[in-house]
């Protein structure tokens, strides 16, 4: 019925075969001489080299300070509640008044701030969610770990300067 | 003189075990290597400079791993079968020359293992044999999937084996000779066999691809349709000894063709010249001369197995491999009545040329 016949005349040389294995024994041969003398090849040598992502590669999660090395994040949970993944859990506090110096601009501080990355969806819907610019995705791609427990990162993980997406962050 | 005998006898058991065992690792790493060469990527090169030590790896892998038993399996014969598949080569490559004579002590040495006038029958006899491992490793581990892969590979040896004895035997008709002595000098004095009966060595050649399992006649081995074919059930060092008997057979393959078509440890072009500029310049005598050549003769066999140990990876990564009735078509309806046909015209020629 959906089948679709294809039959073929192969002329003489098709049929012998070998002419057709010549050639592809030459093409093989100039690949190996290519990778033997010439070290051609397509393979990117990971921990040395790495792969350029695009800048919109969404990545690891880094919580943006200011100058004062203080997160920008004012615990608004508006990043835990839109988060699809459920993997953001932040507990909030006041921030006490003598040592605030931002005054309203940020009232109230988390205490924790935990994300589970093996839970995450890299989705980016925290960082479109947050007024402050305070969650942001890094390109960082290198989240691997030898626990599930060291894939929870806490806020001082998470916390580094915001000098643009690209960079490593800081350890 | 007895003693003597026997200590010959173990050097040059020791000289080929020795020398075909430290293949194995190598051609395992070349194999992967120039796959990856071929294929435009680098391969293993982390473990040792260039990745030479990776077989040293993996064989560290091969022994830490479980040594596993399937419950219903045949032990006595799952045992037996990699052993099988491992010594049945080896034993093949003792009737290989490689050198005419080497002079010790005043003694002569013919460098052969097993020296007899039958000595192709006896190559024929064991490379029959490697069906066995094959049937009894698929059959002894009690699993259906090894059991189609080991008749698949059964039917495919003994099909080929056919036109590979047709291949044999149109040149014992030319050098009318068993011994593979014989046959070098033969070829050393006239012509090498291939250019006597290209046919025949091209036959030849396609039949120890799938005599040896490779590719594109790798078929007893199938992913998709069989899992790993007759040694799914095998482990550890036991797949070990699997995948280093491949290799055995793969320079024992070879060494018969270049004995055979390639004229054997005959100099290669330009060595005699190189022998004679060695003893004039060392002025070594009758004997050194001898022993100078053994030593050339010897590398000229080993750098024609190792042109086609280098064939058989080439293709390898060259070819897509067959259906299994295409394979069974092109041995038994093409490469059986052709190599019947050229037996017959070898035969021909050979009646009226010495008339």
């Amino acid at each position: 019925m959906g089948t679709i016949n294809v039959s073929k005349k192969y002329t003489a040389k098709e049929k012998a075969y070998l002419p057709a294995i010549l050639i592809g024994m030459k093409i093989t041969m100039k690949r190996f001489i290519e990778g033997l003398i010439f070290r051609k090849h397509n393979t990117i040598l990971y921990p040395e080299k790495k792969r350029d992502y695009s800048d919109r590669f969404r990545g690891a999660h880094f919580i943006s300070v200011d100058a004062n090395k203080t997160e920008n994040c004012t615990a608004c949970f508006l990043c835990e509640t839109v988060c699809p993944a459920e993997c953001i859990h932040i507990v909030a506090e006041e921030r006490e008044d003598e040592q605030n110096v931002y005054g309203v601009m940020k009232e109230k501080k988390p205490v924790s701030f935990d994300i589970d990355l093996l839970r995450c969806c890299f989705c980016g819907f925290c960082e479109e969610a947050c007024p402050k610019d305070a969650i942001k995705l890094s390109t960082n791609y290198e989240m691997a770990t030898y626990s599930r427990d060291e894939a929870i990162v806490d806020l001082d993980q998470l916390k580094r300067p915001m000098n643009g997406r690209h960079e490593k962050k800081d350890k | 003189m007895e003693y003597f005998d026997f200590l010959q006898l173990i050097a040059k058991i020791l000289l080929v075990v020795g020398v075909c065992l430290g293949v194995v690792p190598v051609m395992v790493w070349f194999e992967r290597r120039g796959a990856a060469w071929m294929q435009g990527r680098v391969g293993p090169n982390r473990v040792g400079p260039f990745g030479l030590l990776q077989p040293l790896a993996d064989v560290v892998k091969f022994i830490m791993k479980e040594d596993f038993t399937p419950k219903n399996a045949n032990k006595f014969y799952y045992y037996l079968a990699p052993l099988m598949a491992l010594i049945a080569p080896l034993c093949a490559l003792s009737v290989i020359p490689f050198g005419s004579k080497a002079i010790v002590n005043g003694q002569e040495i013919v460098l052969q293992i097993a020296q007899m006038d039958s000595g192709v029958i006896f190559i024929l006899a064991f490379a029959g044999l490697e069906v066995y491992p094959i049937i009894l490793a698929g059959w002894a581990s009690k699993n259906k999937y090894s059991v189609l892969g080991a008749l698949r590979g059964s039917s495919q040896i003994v099909s080929y084996e056919i036109s590979m004895g047709l291949a044999l035997l149109s040149m014992l008709i030319v050098y009318g000779s068993f011994n593979p002595h014989d046959m070098v000098s033969w070829q050393a004095s006239k012509y090498w066999g291939v250019v006597v009966n290209p046919f025949g060595a091209l036959v030849f050649l396609i039949s120890i691809f799938a005599e040896t399992n490779r590719l594109p006649f790798d078929l007893p081995e199938g992913e998709s349709e069989i899992v790993a074919g007759y040694h799914l059930e095998y482990g550890a060092m036991k797949f070990a000894l699997f995948f280093m008997a491949e290799y055995i057979a793969m320079i024992m393959a070879s060494a018969l063709i270049s004995t055979l078509f390639f004229g054997g440890y005959s100099l290669l072009p330009g060595m005699s010249q190189l022998i004679s500029m060695i003893s004039s310049h060392f002025g070594f005598g009758e004997v050194g001369m001898t022993n100078v050549t053994a030593v050339f003769q010897f590398v000229s066999l080993c750098s024609k197995v190792g042109f086609f140990m280098f064939l058989f990876v080439w293709i390898r990564w060259t070819l897509p491999r067959f259906r299994f009735d295409q394979l069974m078509d092109l041995g038994w309806k093409i490469l059986f009545p052709l190599s019947l046909i050229n037996l017959v015209v070898v035969t021909l020629m050979v009646y009226f040329l010495n008339k």
